[in-house]
Parts: C-alpha cells; sequence; structure tokens
C-alpha cells in the first residue's frame, strides 16, 4: 500500500488574504494550528507526493472545455492567479511529480475518464492549502480538480467513484503519497452572501462524512444543496472523494463557523485508511 | 446577452499576466476581440462589478477581476449589493440571487 495520508481542509482566500481583519483572533489562530498539526501529520507519513484534490474556479479551465475530473501531470506549476497583496500568498513555483502523476492517471482510466494537464495554474483553492501544508513548497505536488462551479457537474457516485479510483492508483505504486481534499460546506463565496454558513448543515454533512456513510453521502442533491448550503456546497464532491479514497473512519479535528470573514465553515480532518474496496 | 463572452473575457484577463498587459495598454482593442454587448463592453470598460454581478458572471471569476482592479474585499460585496439595488436581481447564469444581499460578515471595514 502506498496511499500514507488522507485528509480534507479548507481552502477560502480569506484564510490567508483576510487573516488580519479576523475579530476572533484566538480561533483564528487554533484553525491555524489545527492546519499545521496537519502539515506534521503529512511530513510524518513520509509521503513522497502530495495530491490535492481541488475545486475548480475557473483558473485553468473555461466552459469551451470544461472536465468533469483533470489530473495535472506536469513537473511545476505557478500560482497564485490571484493578486498577491490581495491573497496574502507571494507568486512561486511549485513542483510537481509528472511521472508519478502520470502512472496514477493511467491507473485512474482503467475505471474512471479523467482528462489531464502538463500546464496549470494554481489559485486559491491549492496555494491557501499549500501555504499552510508545505510552506517551502519543497513536496512534490499532483494537482487534480474537480468542476464544481459550472453546471453541468459530476454525479456525487461519480465522485466516489473517482476516490476509489484514486486509491487503488495510489496504492499501485511504490512511492509513499498522501491525499488532502479541499472544499468548502455550505457557503456562498464571492457573492453578496459571502459569510453566510449554515452550521446545523455542516455539521451534519461532516457527522456522514467522518462516519465514512456512502449511502448518506450519494443522499443529497444539487438542488437541495444549492438552497441550503449555496454554490460553494457543491464542493462537497471533493470531500466525498477522499473518504471513499481513504475507506476508513474520519476524524474532525477542528471546525468553526465563526470566522464569518474566511467565507466558509473552516475545516480540518483526517481519515483512517481502511483497505480499499 | 452575451455572458459566456463576458465570462471568457475576465477568465483571460484573470490568469494570464500577457493578456493583463494588453488590457493595461489598450483596453478597447481587447474589448473589441469579444462579442460583446454594449452594455457588456461598458460594464467591463468601467469596472463596474454590480453590473457585472447582475448580469450573471461566476463570483469566482468577478472576485478575481475585482482584487486585479484593486477594489477591497467589503468594498467588492457592497458593489455587488449596489448593482442590485441599481440594476434588479441576477438576470442569468448560475446564480440568481442566493440571499437578499445582506451582510453575513461581522467584520466590517472599521477592522
Amino acid at each position: 500500500m502506498s496511499l500514507v495520508y488522507a485528509g480534507v481542509l479548507s481552502h477560502a482566500p480569506g484564510i490567508t488574504g483576510r487573516a488580519d481583519l479576523a475579530k476572533n483572533t484566538g480561533l483564528r489562530d487554533e484553525f491555524y494550528a489545527a492546519l499545521d498539526q496537519q502539515r506534521q501529520e503529512i511530513e510524518a507519513s513520509g509521503a513522497e507526493a502530495l495530491i490535492v484534490v481541488a475545486a475548480e474556479h475557473f483558473a485553468n479551465f473555461f466552459m469551451n472545455n470544461m472536465p468533469a475530473y483533470c489530473i495535472g501531470i506536469g513537473d511545476r506549476y505557478e500560482g497564485p492567479i490571484e493578486d498577491p497583496d490581495w491573497l496574502k500568498i507571494a507568486k512561486t513555483s511549485v513542483p510537481g511529480a509528472g511521472d508519478l502523476a502520470a502512472k496514477i492517471t493511467r491507473e485512474v482510466m482503467h475505471t474512471v475518464d479523467v482528462a489531464y494537464a502538463e500546464e496549470w495554474k494554481f489559485d486559491h483553492g491549492i496555494m491557501v492549502p499549500l501555504n499552510f501544508l508545505t510552506p517551502q513548497y519543497d513536496l512534490p505536488i499532483i494537482p487534480v480538480n474537480i468542476n464544481c462551479q459550472g453546471p453541468p457537474l459530476t454525479p456525487l457516485p461519480r465522485a466516489w467513484a473517482f476516490g476509489e479510483a484514486l486509491r487503488g492508483a495510489c496504492d499501485s505504486v511504490p512511492e509513499k503519497v498522501a491525499i488532502v481534499g479541499t472544499g468548502g460546506i455550505s457557503h456562498w463565496p464571492a457573492t453578496p452572501d459571502s459569510g453566510k454558513i449554515n452550521e446545523a448543515w455542516d455539521r451534519d454533512f461532516l457527522d456522514r462524512l467522518m462516519r465514512n456513510d456512502r449511502a448518506a453521502l450519494m443522499d443529497y442533491d444539487d438542488e437541495e444543496t444549492y438552497q441550503e448550503a449555496g454554490q460553494g456546497g457543491f464542493e462537497i464532491r471533493t470531500f466525498i472523494t477522499i473518504a471513499a479514497a481513504a475507506g476508513g473512519l474520519g476524524e474532525l479535528q477542528f471546525y468553526t463557523a465563526e470566522l464569518p470573514i474566511f467565507a466558509v465553515g473552516c475545516t480540518v480532518a483526517k481519515f483512517s485508511l481502511d483497505s480499499a474496496s | 446577452m452575451s455572458l459566456y463572452n463576458t465570462q471568457k473575457f475576465l477568465y483571460e484577463l484573470n490568469r494570464d499576466e500577457a493578456t493583463q498587459a494588453r488590457y493595461r495598454a489598450d483596453l478597447e482593442a481587447l474589448i473589441g476581440g469579444f462579442d460583446l454587448t454594449g452594455e457588456e463592453s461598458n460594464a467591463l470598460r468601467e469596472g463596474d462589478i454590480g453590473l457585472l454581478y447582475v448580469l450573471g458572471v461566476n463570483g469566482q471569476i468577478l472576485m478575481h477581476y475585482a482584487a486585479f482592479l484593486g477594489i477591497e474585499w467589503f468594498d467588492y460585496l457592497d458593489q455587488m449589493r449596489a448593482g442590485i439595488e441599481k440594476y434588479g436581481p441576477v438576470r442569468a447564469g448560475v446564480y440568481a440571487m442566493t440571499g437578499g444581499g445582506d451582510s453575513f460578515t461581522t467584520e466590517g471595514k472599521e477592522s
């Protein structure tokens, strides 16, 4: 087995870009500490590469050719695309893991059709996680995108199948691989409703996620999610993919809905790695 | 309405530094390369965040454009709200209004 770590975390741009505006600095710093704990756990796993399953934000793909799933197979990536002063993350070059990513892509293709890309520009959806998880940018990254913005969106059972395929692919290579999923739960990002969070909806979802209850996780439809959790709620696909890849129970390490300036319920969790199903 | 083209303009501007240079050097020529209505062209010419939101531009695209224009976060939210006030509800795109445009952020500009 070569998958050595699986976890999830939030990625909203405010987490870095509006850090100074958070009123509850104690809670903000607890969140940052949980992210640093996640960094330490990934390092302790001995991971030689990190797969980041993120949500497409129109940094790389547009509706002229929008993949449901895409895996980055490049050797280097650039980011962030955003104004660095706005995101408060400097523009940098991030190492990829092209050969490993290509092997993983080939394996995934046995069960799930994916797009792949040798060019990829990271936006906040990947740069914010990397800012905390590999602050020196010294761990090779395999970026993965799921279209969560531009309907038609991939059905949830396909996101689950994609997670299982990623797990099988990771277990087929000798390298030690860590995987994180990064998305929001309920949120209304970049709209006038930014900062709105449906905490009850979030906690119910997280309960299903930590139990790794496939049937309960599949029991959402996008219309209901949109009403209760906003457009940002479509990003549960990234978390569901990780649950499927991990196979084991989750452990919620941090959650708060009390940092609205970050415009998302801030989440950090990890999963035990049961045998791939 | 050509929301697709308006968003494509902003998508390319947001992610491509060469397009950003063209924007600064000759905005009219850049706008002329896209099939846009007069209203859409004016919104892009003037950086009218409120109108672009009402026209249906996705927030992930609009947020990055606002940052490119140097618009502060709370001003960005206010400009979308002002757009709803001035132009009416969101006309197209993934979101019609998801709420009343109230502030859900306890922090404010004074923070």
